[in-house]
């Protein structure tokens, strides 16, 4: 499969853009600027032919049927674990859980980790930033084990309180759940030095790493962590599928958290043994053709260089940043050192849901709301915010559009 | 779609200085909407006479449509009695959600709102403030949204 294109440096848009054909669009009579890359990345065409080659040619079930195309099924989504293995450096494909996405995989460790070995007086630590993704199943596991959740808090500049982080973990804290990269506010969080901390101390650790993988390579076994989740669909891959890392030997102890076909070795009315790791946690017919992308996705990706593809983005950052910081009222929500391409920001006068729709009627695609993460809006004690967030196929054109739209709210609203 | 039909000049005079802006004191019935997609948030209190709103306001933090559709209202609603606020309600919502209707002359201002149809992302926004009122003057001090 040569799903990599070759990018000579330095970093050419133009070609990246040419393998994303849902770019090359109008809306609402504009060329279409889509800065909303956090929410969901577009897929490239080497994704999309992944996907039609495998439904054109070898859709069937897998690890079920002895005949060809069963058998291709099969080797093409093991095949696609090995390489989300590759992907993470992780040991084992044994390790490699697919999952629908971070929020399905986070809810796999809170129900299967969690639930059953935590007890009244442990805790369980995230911090200020989260998504409700990490916060609402140990919230859930909370309540199922009397367990208690913490909140490290994060600081004016949207960074993790790193001293209040260190002093909230104590011998209690059974677990460390935090955000590799915060999705509202772009905060690179030094989840390596969060990780040596908590195992000093005896915890574990989980990482969300949705905002996190298509900015940065990302080595479980360098950053030590004993859980990572994230999604395919914000990796230019397909929605509905994800990848859970996990450390094999807990993995290996923890029950699985929904039970069906594929997961089991045998079954008799009186007892059922289940299938060995990674299948132990894959009840039902998974997402196939999602895997088949989502590997698609992963070559392509690793094919432009993630190190190159975080260049390009963070020098969109800095122009955005830069332009933005220039036009009176606004505000750029979330200024921490270390951010990924995540522009959070709020114009004085223009609720961001009145700013999304302008932007929108001018062909540029950002999120307003409060982008899953309440909490974090609470603290800057806003109701909402605009995010423009760029990938791949961002241009310093899409970030004069993003200005350009943003003087015109600026006349509306004046 | 055109903005200058959604922001028109009286949407956005309503969205800069709200009108029946504050509190209610002496407020006969309270309620609070939410509308959790876009974190607007409003109060709106009442004061009856019978059936009859004597008195009208709201308080909230929400988009400009959010927050000139509750000023609107207050002005439009002050004085009416139950049935013909919901009588006006139907028209509104039927002006919000129907791109060819019309604005029958007896919407007033709140015929400034008929851009919204163009825009369905936006319908809630819009239509807050309407269930707030309603849940006000049916159940009290409950809260509504608008999921």
């Amino acid at each position: 499969m040569n799903a990599v294109s070759a990018v000579a440096a330095p970093f050419d848009v133009e070609r990246v853009r040419a393998d994303f054909p849902i770019l090359a669009q109008q809306v609402n009579g504009h060329p279409l600027v889509y800065l909303d890359s956090a929410a969901s990345g577009q897929r490239p065409l080497a994704v999309l032919r992944a996907v039609e080659r495998y439904e054109t040619h070898y859709h069937s079930n897998v690890h079920r049927g002895v005949h060809t195309l069963s058998q291709a099924a099969t080797e093409a989504f093991e095949g696609a674990r090995e390489r989300a293995r590759r992907f993470l450096n992780a040991r084992s494909t044994r390790e490699i859980v697919f999952v629908r996405g971070a929020t399905e995989g986070i809810n796999l460790v809170a129900q299967s980790f969690a639930r059953s070995r935590f007890a009244p007086g442990d805790e369980i630590l995230i911090t200020g930033l989260e998504h409700h993704a990490n916060i609402v199943p140990w919230q859930m596991v909370c309540e199922q084990s009397g367990c208690t959740l913490k909140v490290a808090p994060i600081d004016r500049r949207g960074e993790v309180d790193l001293g209040r982080l260190l002093e909230l973990l104590t011998a209690r804290t059974r677990l460390v759940a935090v955000a590799h990269v915060s999705n509202a506010l772009g905060t690179v969080v030094p989840v390596k030095r969060i990780i040596e901390a908590a195992h000093s101390s005896g915890a574990l650790v989980l990482i969300d790493g949705a905002q996190a993988v298509p900015h940065s390579a990302v080595d479980v076994r360098e950053l030590g962590c004993d859980f990572y989740a994230f999604s395919g669909h914000k990796l230019y891959g397909p929605t509905g599928i994800g990848v859970l890392y996990g450390r094999e030997e807990l993995l290996e102890e923890m029950p699985p958290w929904q039970g069906g076909g594929d997961m089991i070795r045998t079954v008799s009315f009186e007892k059922s043994t289940y299938n060995e790791l990674p299948w132990k946690f894959e009840a039902g017919t998974p997402n196939i053709s999602g895997a088949v992308g989502l590997a698609a996705a992963m070559d392509y990706l690793e094919g432009l260089g993630v190190e190159a593809v975080a260049a390009h983005e963070q020098r969109l950052l800095a122009l955005a940043t830069a332009e933005l910081e220039r036009m009176p009222g606004i505000e750029i929500i979330g200024t921490a050192a270390h951010k990924a391409a995540v522009l959070s920001f709020t114009l004085r006068g223009c609720h961001p849901h009145d700013l999304g729709t302008i932007l929108d009627s001018e062909g540029v695609a950002i999120r307003t709301g409060h982008h899953c993460a309440m909490p974090v809006m609470t603290f800057f004690d806003i109701p909402a915010t605009a995010r423009a967030s760029f990938g791949c196929y961002n241009t310093e054109a899409d970030v004069r559009a993003l200005v350009a739209a943003l003087g015109k709210a600026r006349e509306v609203f004046g | 779609m055109d903005l200058k039909d959604l922001y028109r000049d009286v949407i956005l005079d309503h969205n800069r200085r709200p009108r029946n802006f504050g509190a209610l004191t002496g407020a006969d019935a309270q309620a609070d909407g939410h509308n959790p997609l876009c974190g607007d948030r409003l109060t709106v209190w009442v004061r009856l006479e019978g059936e009859r709103i004597a008195d009208i306001r709201f308080e909230g933090k929400g988009c400009a449509i959010s927050t000139a559709s509750a000023s609107l209202m207050t002005e439009a609603v002050k004085g009416k009695d139950k049935a013909a606020i919901q009588a006006l309600y139907e028209q509104v919502h039927t002006l919000l959600t129907h791109q060819e209707a019309t604005a029958d002359a007896s919407l007033g201002k709140l015929a400034a709102l008929a851009g919204v149809s163009e825009f369905p992302a936006r319908v809630k926004c819009a239509t807050l403030c309407w269930h707030t009122l309603n849940a006000a003057l049916e159940r009290g001090a409950d809260a509504v949204t608008t999921e």
